[in-house]
């Protein structure tokens, strides 16, 4: 943290019930090291309690806070104000789109959430099946078994609020779902693979790889996808040439 | 019941074309919409057009120089450049789908498929306003 102390106007978008969304104005002396987040939440404790906003962990682990932060998606909890506005600034919060909200920033990523488990995406998962990103110290392995860790994909919802086909097609499973399904494999899985060999699966994706520019993670989405296409092809000219598998 | 102005919908197709915010790879998506539904609006002209030839040879030589006017040749130009954009992202959309990792270098992609079409613009342009 610095001793410099900034001075922004947070515009917060604000929806109750059936009410019509409109945004309200916040004027904050802030830290420019301090995350958005922090922002937000000091909105919540010092100017208006009825403000609503989904966080957890604060270390981009629960995938909670996602927002739209002057039109980008981000994810709250690390990303620095000074990343995103400068002094004097604003910083509009909005929610992440193609959710529905339920009030204020928090939205409704229930069918997210169900897909994910439909494709069989695991969330802890060996090492040597997701390895750690670029620039991770590796670790030694055990003598036996694997370590385990958490999968890249923190279901954050920040790849299908950026993807202008999920914006237009409500049925499109989209990106984290098909990075899930990719992650899974599709080899001997002919459910899985009938789910995602459609119209609304991966061939929906028409390659603005958003998904990837947002993703705060590992993921890269727009790859996975790109993958899942050729294990499928792999497949129908398997199935072309006789193979049952 | 959620009130879901913020769900996906048809009616959301806009959103395509609203690029706060979006990168590379979002451009060339949005481009390639708008060559395509240049592309088709062209296409309809077109027919419309050569339906008129029908009409004798007066009608012919009157259309001709209609299209010999600058303005024409300027939207000629348009059509021209929408052609080499649209083909050149296909062949990138092509690429990146179905060869390893491409997706990994989408963007650098992009732009050299951008610079291909502004560079061949520039030539088809220079050729049909010197002609």
């Amino acid at each position: 943290m610095s001793e410099t102390k900034w001075n922004v106007t947070l515009l917060i978008y604000r929806q109750k019930g059936s009410q019509s969304p409109h945004y309200d104005t916040f004027k904050l002396e802030v830290d420019p090291d301090e995350y958005v987040l922090d922002a937000v939440e000091r909105v919540w404790a010092f100017h208006d309690r009825s403000l609503t906003f989904a966080h957890a962990c604060h270390h981009s682990t629960c995938g909670a806070c996602g927002m739209r932060v002057n039109d980008m998606e981000k994810l709250t909890c690390i990303v620095p104000i000074r990343d995103v506005t400068a002094d004097g600034g604003t910083l509009k919060i909005e929610p992440l789109r193609n959710f529905p909200v339920i009030s204020d920033l928090a939205v409704n990523m229930a069918s997210l959430y169900a897909h994910m488990e439909q494709v069989g995406h695991r969330a802890v998962l060996p090492l040597s099946e997701e390895p750690s990103e670029p620039g991770v110290r590796p670790v030694a392995k055990a003598a036996e078994d694997d370590y385990i860790r958490l999968a890249d994909c923190i279901e954050c919802g920040l790849c299908i609020s950026a993807c202008p086909i999920s914006a237009a097609s409500a049925p499109y499973l989209g990106p984290a779902v098909l990075a899930g399904a990719q992650q899974h494999g599709l080899d001997g899985n002919s459910d899985l693979l009938a789910l995602v060999d459609c119209a609304e699966g991966m061939w929906r994706c028409h390659q603005a790889f958003e998904c990837t520019e947002v993703c705060p993670s590992n993921v890269e989405p727009g790859l996975k996808i790109m993958q899942l296409r050729q294990a499928a092809m792999r497949q129908r000219i398997k199935h072309l040439f006789g193979s049952k598998k | 019941m959620l009130k879901n102005t913020n769900s996906p919908s048809s009616s959301n197709w806009w959103k395509w074309f609203d690029i706060r915010g979006r990168a590379a790879g979002d451009v060339a998506f949005m481009l390639n919409r708008i060559t395509a539904l240049g592309l088709v609006l062209y296409l309809a002209m077109h027919l419309v057009a050569l339906g008129q030839l029908a009409l004798g040879p007066g009608a012919y030589d009157t259309f001709v120089q209609i299209v010999k006017h600058p303005v024409f040749i300027a939207f000629e130009l348009l059509v021209v450049a929408a052609g080499i954009y649209h083909g050149l992202n296909g062949i990138r959309i092509g690429l990146v789908a179905f060869f390893g990792d491409t997706a990994t270098v989408q963007k650098q992609i992009f732009y050299a498929m951008l610079a291909i079409s502004i560079l061949g613009s520039l030539f088809f342009g220079i050729r049909m306003f010197t002609a």
